[in-house]
């Protein structure tokens, strides 16, 4: 096992696209670590480059204590699962699991051993002696992850490997890559644009956009402040409210006349704009305590919770996540109150965190 | 009128209360469907058949008027003529169908060989300019072979390449190498670059990666297009008649139409040379036909 050191990556490919601008990472040893964005950030090419599969054009990556930047992907001793799972389609399971072991030239108990291991693990019994063809999605993605851990690598690379999946797999597997990273304590490297499994999975997360990191953190540090416009955007569905404010008697306040309580230290002249999350807004009769006018412009229900869409002060898409108890009819005038605590405020000029 | 809910949705005897005209019409356009098609098969086969039946004609029966289509006496004298020269020992003809074998044989391998690899480095890599140099690849192939094949006379009488078998497999590998890139490219795109990744992953290099796991997935879309190319090279007319002379190096289409342009012409000869020449393509394709068929649809249903 070991953690993983990204300095200064960039990687730009021979007709000048550059996938990667410049991107650190520092990953501990038996860290699950989720790198998100959306297609084309540079998340897939990032983890190429740490398998090897991709040379950067410059940048250094370490794992363990070893620079790897000139071996090969079989010397660096990791495991990757792909997202169309790369089971070779002519080899039983029990082989594809044995493959890699083969390949390093292991005794044959040994294969065995480890084989039965892993199958035991991910409960592959009854899949030993069918080939890809005859297994289902799920099926092959479990044993993709089996032929992973079978090395017993110093780490797992996983570049979306429950996209193919349907929803309820991908929950089940989500629970059992989370569990399963837990037991080994190897340090995983997780790849995915599905903010919930970022959130569910990492321990900390990497937001990627434009081939650069926009935010390092924890989930709850990521979805409490996000570091800039795009993440705050990016997490969380339906996405924080962005709402223009100005400074005040002490106070954020909105052109609508909604008021904040502003964080300390916030920098003067300049256009703010204030990030609220669904849930700390709340739709309330016209006229309540505390509340400005507003008006119900649609509603979703859900059935374990609403949202509702809000105009307020000339902002028309201002999303409220309430209880199914409170019901509005659209196109009702009603209030609405923060309830939340101190707001992440950003600058609107920088698109960065302020406060 | 009063229907009965009975009657109104009983489906069983509604079947009988379908419209005659439309039974006897579906009936009529299978008819007319089977009468084009023996039509074409017709106009497609005779010209084959025609062939086969003056293959085996004695001479006489060849230039009869009314011609007969039945009934002739039956002589394999023609094909013993393609393979066994008259004063014995081997014809000429035989030798040229024998080049022929090697020549489409080699330059099919030839350009299998090196398309195969190209095609797999474009589908993989990122190239400089890709889409310019495939273009350019592609390009060659946009004039017949008689543009050039002036230029290539002269080019190969400088160094020493006409009337050679050598000149001949080069130029048809060269000819069928844009085609066998192109056509490669669209099976190697389909086979998922990540059990390369994954066997490089499990302690393969690259070269070993591709061999191991990619080349067997190819093998139906290599099938296909070396049958291509393999035919291309066996009919090839203009080249061969323009880069050989001797009867060692020729290759079998000029050699049969060498057969035409004497005083008299021994149709049954030519038409027995056809049928050996026409054979082994026939044979082959049969053979992997499967594949064929594969490596035309592929790539028509993009992902």
């Amino acid at each position: 096992m070991a953690g993983i050191e990204v300095t200064a990556l960039h990687k730009r490919y021979p007709d000048g696209t550059v996938a990667v601008d410049h991107v650190d990472l520092s990953i501990g040893d038996g860290e699950l670590f989720v790198m998100l964005g959306p297609s084309g950030c540079g998340k897939t090419t990032t983890l190429r480059a740490i398998a090897g599969l991709e040379r950067q054009t410059t940048g250094d990556i370490r794992i363990g204590n070893t620079l790897v930047n000139d071996l090969p992907p079989a010397e660096r001793d990791i495991a990757m699962v792909f997202q169309f799972y790369a089971l070779y389609p002519h080899l039983r399971t029990r082989d594809n699991l044995a493959f890699p072991l083969r390949a390093e030239g292991l005794p044959k108990s040994e294969v065995h051993e480890r084989v039965d291991e892993a199958a035991r693990l991910m409960r592959l019994g009854p899949l030993l002696n069918r080939r890809p063809r005859q297994l289902s999605g799920g099926e092959q993605q479990r044993v993709a992850l089996a032929r992973a851990l079978v090395r017993r690598p110093r780490a797992f690379l996983m570049d979306e490997p429950l996209t193919n999946l349907d929803a309820e797999l991908r929950a089940d597997m989500r629970t059992e890559i989370k569990h399963l990273q837990g037991q080994l304590g190897t340090t995983m490297v997780y790849v995915t644009h599905d903010q919930v499994e970022a959130m569910s999975l990492g321990h900390r997360i990497a937001i990627l956009n434009k081939g650069r990191v926009e935010q390092i953190g924890t989930p709850l540090e990521v979805y409490d402040r996000p570091a800039s416009l795009f993440c705050a955007a990016f997490i969380g569905s339906p996405p924080m409210n962005l709402i223009e404010v100005e400074v005040a008697d002490g106070k954020l306040r909105s052109q609508g006349g909604l008021v904040l309580t502003p964080p300390p230290g916030l920098p003067r002249d300049r256009c703010l704009v204030a990030g609220v999350r669904p849930e700390a807004l709340e739709v309330t009769e016209p006229g309540a305590e505390r509340s400005v006018p507003a008006r119900v412009v649609s509603a979703e229900w859900l059935g374990d919770e609403i949202i509702y869409v809000v105009d307020h002060g000339g902002q028309r898409d201002l999303r409220v996540r309430m209880p199914p108890t409170g019901r509005f009819a659209a196109d009702a005038p009603v209030g609405l109150r923060h309830t939340g605590g101190t707001p992440a405020v950003y600058d609107v000029s920088t698109e960065e965190l302020v406060a | 009128m009063a229907v009965s809910v009975d009657e109104a949705v009983s489906t069983g005897p509604a079947r009988d209360h379908t419209p005659p005209a439309r039974r006897v019409g579906g009936r009529g356009r299978s008819v007319l469907e089977i009468a084009l098609l023996t039509v074409l098969a017709v106009v497609m086969l005779f010209p084959v058949l025609w062939m086969i039946e003056t293959s085996i004609k004695e001479n006489r029966d060849v230039y009869a008027i009314p011609a007969e289509f039945f009934g002739f006496k039956v002589t394999m004298d023609h094909f013993k003529d393609v393979f066994v020269a008259s004063g014995g020992g081997r014809s000429a003809l035989s030798v040229s169908f024998l080049n022929s074998v090697v020549v489409a044989g080699a330059s099919t391998v030839l350009a299998t060989t090196l398309g195969v690899p190209a095609a797999w480095a474009y589908s993989r890599f990122a190239v400089k300019a890709k889409k310019d140099q495939l273009f350019f690849i592609l390009s060659t192939r946009f004039m017949p072979p008689v543009v050039v094949v002036i230029p290539i006379f002269l080019m190969y009488r400088q160094v020493g390449l006409i009337d050679s078998k050598l000149g001949l497999i080069l130029i048809y590998a060269a000819y069928n190498l844009p085609f066998t890139i192109w056509m490669m490219k669209g099976f190697v795109d389909e086979v998922p670059a990540e059990y390369e990744d994954a066997a490089m992953l499990d302690g393969y290099t690259r070269l070993q990666a591709f061999w191991r796991f990619t080349l067997p997935l190819l093998v139906p879309g290599i099938a296909a297009t070396a049958v291509f190319a393999l035919i291309f090279s066996w009919n090839e007319f203009v080249f061969a008649i323009f880069l050989t002379s001797s009867d060692n190096v020729r290759t079998a289409p000029p050699a049969i139409a060498g057969l035409i342009g004497g005083t008299t012409v021994d149709w049954g000869l030519v038409a027995a040379a056809s049928v050996v020449f026409a054979l082994p393509v026939l044979v082959f394709a049969y053979l992997v036909r499967k594949h064929l068929v594969a490596g035309v649809t592929l790539g028509a249903v993009r992902r």
